[in-house]
């Protein structure tokens, strides 16, 4: 795969259910031996790009090549590159973890022993030894997940694709998740990543791209995300109305529009700014309950930048 | 590697994988089996009697005219299990997991119906061994004994793709169990339970024109020694346009998108 630059690349990538939109020409590039993690409110059709990329489901138009090989055409070509972990638990409920893992090494024609020791690794690895012996039936939903994506690794794909791997993980076993995916990043394999927790996609991504209303809204890096929404404020909270008006006349911002007795203040985040405007405040005899500073994380970034459909559209369901 | 290859070892670890799933829970095969061994009881202790009246053995005259319908019949409830197992797995995420790997795509498949005619064939065991414990006495010669397995075989085989036909097309678990309904009462009307033609004008045309009445008549006349004639030519024709047709439907049913 070191022949291709980009693992992924889609070009005007459109997917419809009869007539409702899914994808609207959707370009992806994703380099080799990065993350790229693909964000969107629910519905936003990240799990339709996961299935088109993944030689699931067939696009209604565009050009999509994965691991250098068009999917439409080449299909056993893409999947002799990939593995998958789907946002709902591709295990067999009837066998154990331990035949789970040994059923896909022998898919892949692992030889007994190879298959063997490779799950024995991946059940200490995910923390399930315990349960090696247990129906996958009995698992609960974050054992279960952690059974799927060991699934994934057999077989040393060059490129993984996790459609929202670390939903219905206890904070641990989401940290040890991470920790996994960025060995395995450093042992050159590429990872596209869709996600909820936006604080997965800083924490991992390379690239984030935000899909909403069929296309990509935004694509960067984290902090070049970041940069797009308005910048860092203070907020600053007052005992009463009065407070609250002396406050705002002291630091030239307006009042705030509902009841509630805080002000912002736009801000660079530094030191500086932040003594300055607590100067203020002394010099006007204004007394703050409390004080945040606030920095734009993505959480920011996603709410500014699909906003206004998602209100609707969560309304209506 | 060669495609046949890797067809085989995928096909062979599908295999182990429903046969797995059987051992597992051994009610698929149970399931299966109790209907055919009920029936065979009631049909003669109940209704012997009865209906054996007329016949020169009495009530062991009919258990020799109906045990080979009743083994007949095992195969066609053997199915059912099949058709579950395989709608729960299309209908499971495991199903795109095994469609994004690098492998043959029939050999799931093919991993289900082996493993179903398999279980079939062990329900047909059991079921002829209680009915010759209930006095069961066929007049076949070993050759003849071969035949017969060889013919339910065939038939296995055709109604286990057929099943997985319907299980991979079926929307739910619980539609693939609707779906096989027409597999388990076709029998009925056939000259499976009474000759044809004691039966009333269409039903006579359906039963003698539907695949099981050759398949019957021809296992029968292998067991009991009655006419065969152009039945067992039949039942081949039958049981190899049901496989050739089930086998592309199936594969639709598997490719059709996630
Ligand atoms: N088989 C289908 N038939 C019709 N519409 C579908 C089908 N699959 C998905 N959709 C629609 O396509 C849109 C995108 O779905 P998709 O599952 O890709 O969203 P998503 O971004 O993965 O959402 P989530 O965050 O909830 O997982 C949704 O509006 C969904 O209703
Ligand atoms: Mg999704």
């Amino acid at each position: 795969m070191s022949t291709h630059p980009f693992a992924i690349e889609t070009t005007g990538l459109r997917k419809s259910y009869g007539d409702k939109v899914v994808l609207d020409g959707v370009d992806l590039r994703v380099p080799a031996g990065t993350i790229f993690s693909l964000l969107g409110p629910n519905g936003a059709g990240k799990t339709t790009a996961v299935n088109i990329l993944t030689t699931l489901l067939r696009a209604d138009g565009g050009e999509v090549r994965v691991a250098g090989h068009d999917v439409a055409r080449e299909p056993d070509a893409v999947r002799k590159a990939i593995s998958v972990t789907g946002q709902f638990a591709a295990v067999d409920n009837l066998l154990t973890g331990w035949e789970n893992l040994l059923l896909v090494a022998d898919l892949h024609r692992l030889g007994k022993r190879e298959g063997r020791a490779l799950a024995t690794r991946l059940l200490e690895q995910f923390d399930l030894v315990d349960a090696a012996k247990v129906k996958a039936l009995a698992y609960s939903g974050g054992m279960r997940r952690r059974l799927d994506l060991a699934m994934t690794l057999v077989g040393g794909p060059s490129l993984i694709f996790l459609d929202e791997p670390t939903t219905g993980l206890d904070p641990r076993s989401r940290h040890s998740m991470w920790q996994i995916i960025r060995d395995l990043v450093a042992g050159g394999t590429t990872i596209f990543l869709t996600t909820q927790y936006l604080e997965e996609a800083d924490e991992l991504a390379d690239r984030i791209a935000v899909l909403d209303g069929g296309k990509l809204v935004a694509e960067g890096t984290a902090d070049e995300l970041k940069q797009r929404v308005p910048g860092s404020y203070i907020r600053l909270r007052f005992a009463d109305g009065q407070a609250l008006r002396a406050g705002a006349a002291a630091l030239a911002v307006p009042l705030p529009e509902t009841e509630e007795l805080t002000l912002k203040v736009p801000n660079d985040g530094g030191v500086r700014a932040l003594r300055t405007v607590l100067d203020r405040l002394d010099d006007a005899s204004v007394e703050a309950e409390e004080l945040t500073v606030h920095t734009p994380d993505l959480d920011d970034v996603f709410l500014a930048l699909t906003d206004r459909k998602t209100v609707p559209q969560g309304a209506t369901r | 590697m060669s495609a046949l290859a890797l067809s085989t070892s995928n096909s062979a670890t599908m295999l182990r994988r429903s046969l797995l799933h059987g051992v597992r829970y051994p009610l698929m095969l149970v399931s299966g089996l109790l209907t055919p061994v009920i029936l065979l009881l009631l049909f003669v202790y109940i209704l012997g009697g009865a209906l054996g009246a007329t016949m020169p053995d009495g009530r062991m005259g009919y258990l020799n005219y109906i045990a080979p319908s009743m083994v007949l019949l095992t195969v066609c409830y053997g199915g059912g299990a099949t058709a579950v197992t395989v709608s729960v797995d299309m209908t499971e995420g495991i199903i795109n997991r095994f469609r994004t790997m690098p492998i043959s795509r029939a050999s799931l498949l093919i991993g289900h119906v082996i493993g179903g005619v398999l279980r079939t064939m062990v329900s047909v065991l059991l079921v002829l061994a209680v009915a010759l414990l209930m006095g069961f006495r066929p007049s076949a010669t070993p050759v003849e004994w071969v035949a017969t397995l060889g013919v339910l075989t065939m038939l296995a085989f055709a109604l286990t793709w057929l099943t997985v036909a319907l299980g991979a097309s079926a929307k739910s678990p619980a539609g693939a169990n609707t779906a096989i309904l027409p597999i388990q009462l076709l029998p009925l009307v056939s000259s499976a339970f009474v000759p044809t033609d004691s039966m009333p004008g269409v039903i006579r045309w359906i039963a003698e024109y539907q695949p099981f009445t050759p398949v019957i008549d021809t296992v029968r006349g292998l067991l009991i020694g009655s006419p065969i004639g152009n039945s067992a030519l039949i039942a081949a024709i039958w049981c190899v346009g049901i496989t050739v047709v089930s086998f592309f439907w199936a594969r639709a049913g598997f490719n059709r998108d996630a």
